[in-house]
């Protein structure tokens, strides 16, 4: 079979996907390759910002992110992430430094007192985007080796893919994994909690904001029918798989679920061995899930 | 943190709302409450988003910064993809968050503005986060008895090697430096 390269990519796998969400960065890296798409490494990158840079200073935020994109420019490749953090972080700057002038020299202008620059050349994509409307149903379905039969998933977007510019997919109602999952042979259900906010940094720091947003998610996803939830951000998935006793507590309702990243979920479907898709990093089961497969 | 009088302190907060991207579309809020009605932790704030363009409005936003609110923004933006006025409000969010920590109000307390703050070191130093530096430095900074109910979840991830044990260091850190020292001043005086 042939392999697809449809675009070339330099990949900036975020922080959070290098410690804490291992699992999300391995899962891609694999699925990525059996797919046949290429993905060099994005050299010596640094931490887009995130929402909590932001939230103390916007322009350094701004230049943070802006780094990464001069860094692609360099490569000369567009720039795939599989963060949804990271995703909005670096997509901004580059809408905001297309657009504005005044963002657009003043950032600039810090880019060169490193040494660097950065013309707006690089587009800024999410690995779900690249896979659903790069590939499509046959770049994907004809690498499904083992397709799921009848298992119903939740497919859970969070906030920061879709929202806020709506260009991947509508901001409140995506479809785009619940095609993917479909591809995979899942059966997503027509989750109403797919947009809802987990709470994000919450959860850490005004826990019992963040448990009732999750055990809303959880509960929700369970009373509708699904037998796992999946992800397109890592700290979704951490707070989602790590707060599911205290969420049940809070909300007192049965909160526990396997969740799992989406592309566990396809690579599961593509023949990878659990340790290519590192599922023991994962803190709720997924035995049930991979048993779901067809023979 | 800069002391500052009460007027100047108003023009200075219209002045840097108007002056982020599309900050200026503020002018156009209709007080629907659509924003409010959409904010998933809005029910948690003493002011809910749409009070907080009224207060600014009113010149009352220093009550909105000596409260719980502004920190319990998430930063879903679903009020931003719902305003009728097109207005980011998720991004006003942002510039006061950055406002009250910049003038010492209230609302620089709030544990998440402690993390928000803790975060910024990290990355200043290091270029990446460090999630274990990270939660020592925010628990001493919050509460560190609070630290020993992490135990247990800290040691789960440890073994599954989630949180690492050293930072790691960008090579280009020192430019970076060079880099965020460059832009201007943050919040601008009027």
């Amino acid at each position: 079979m042939i392999a697809h390269f449809v675009n070339t990519y330099v990949y900036y796998p975020g922080c959070s996907l290098t410690t804490t969400n291992r699992a999300y960065d391995i899962s891609t890296r694999n699925v990525v390759g059996v797919l046949g798409i290429e993905m060099l490494d994005l050299e010596d990158w640094n931490c887009c910002g995130a929402t909590a840079y932001m939230a103390i200073r916007e322009k350094r935020s701004f230049v943070l992110s802006a780094r990464n994109l001069a860094l692609a420019e360099k490569a000369g490749r567009d720039l795939v992430t599989a963060c949804a953090g990271c995703y909005l972080s670096l997509h901004k700057i580059n809408k905001y430094m297309a657009e504005d002038p005044k963002i657009r020299g003043e950032i600039r202008r810090a880019l060169n007192a490193g040494g660097m620059d950065y013309t707006g050349k690089v587009r800024v994509r999410h690995i779900l985007d690249v896979l659903v409307n790069d590939l499509g149903e046959e770049g994907i379905k004809q690498h499904v080796v083992r397709p799921f039969a009848g298992l119903k998933v939740a497919p859970y977007y969070g906030c920061q893919i879709t929202r806020p510019f709506g260009d991947i997919d509508d901001p409140e109602f995506p479809k785009i994994m619940d095609n993917l999952l479909r591809w995979i042979g899942a059966d997503p259900i027509p989750f109403s909690m797919k947009t809802k906010c987990c709470g994000g940094m919450l959860m850490i720091t005004q826990q019992e904001a963040g448990l009732e947003l999750v055990g809303q998610i959880l509960s929700q996803a369970k009373e509708e029918g699904a037998d796992c939830i999946s992800t397109a951000c890592p700290l979704c998935q951490i707070n989602l798989e790590a707060y599911q006793a205290k969420a049940s507590r809070t909300i007192g309702k049965d909160c526990r679920i396997p969740v799992l990243y989406f592309t566990q979920l396809v690579g599961i479907t593509l023949g990878l061995e659990p340790k290519d898709l590192a599922l023991r990093d994962n803190l709720t089961p997924s035995e049930a899930v991979i048993a779901a497969r067809s023979a | 943190m800069e002391a500052i009088d009460a007027q100047t302190l108003k023009q200075t907060f219209l002045h840097n709302i108007y002056s982020i991207p599309y900050g200026e579309k503020i002018k156009e809020c209709l007080q629907c409450g659509t924003c409010s009605a959409s904010c998933p932790t809005s029910g948690r704030m003493d002011y809910s988003p749409r009070e907080i363009i009224a207060a600014l409005r009113a010149g009352l936003l220093d009550r909105v910064l000596n409260s719980n609110t502004v920190w319990l923004c998430s930063s879903c933006y679903s009020c931003t993809v719902r305003c009728p006025a097109e207005i980011k409000f998720t991004d006003v969010m942002y510039e006061l968050k950055r406002l009250g920590n910049k003038y010492g109000f209230t609302s620089r307390k709030s544990p998440t503005a402690k993390m928000a703050r803790c975060f910024v070191k990290i990355i200043d130093r290091y270029g990446r986060t460090a999630e274990g530096e990270l939660m020592a430095r925010y628990y001493l900074s919050t509460n560190p008895i609070r630290a020993l109910g992490q135990v247990g979840f800290g040691l789960r991830m440890l073994l599954k090697r989630r949180i690492p044990l050293l930072p790691h260091r960008i090579k280009g850190r020192n430019n970076l430096k060079k880099m965020i020292s460059a832009v201007s001043q943050e919040v601008q005086k009027p």
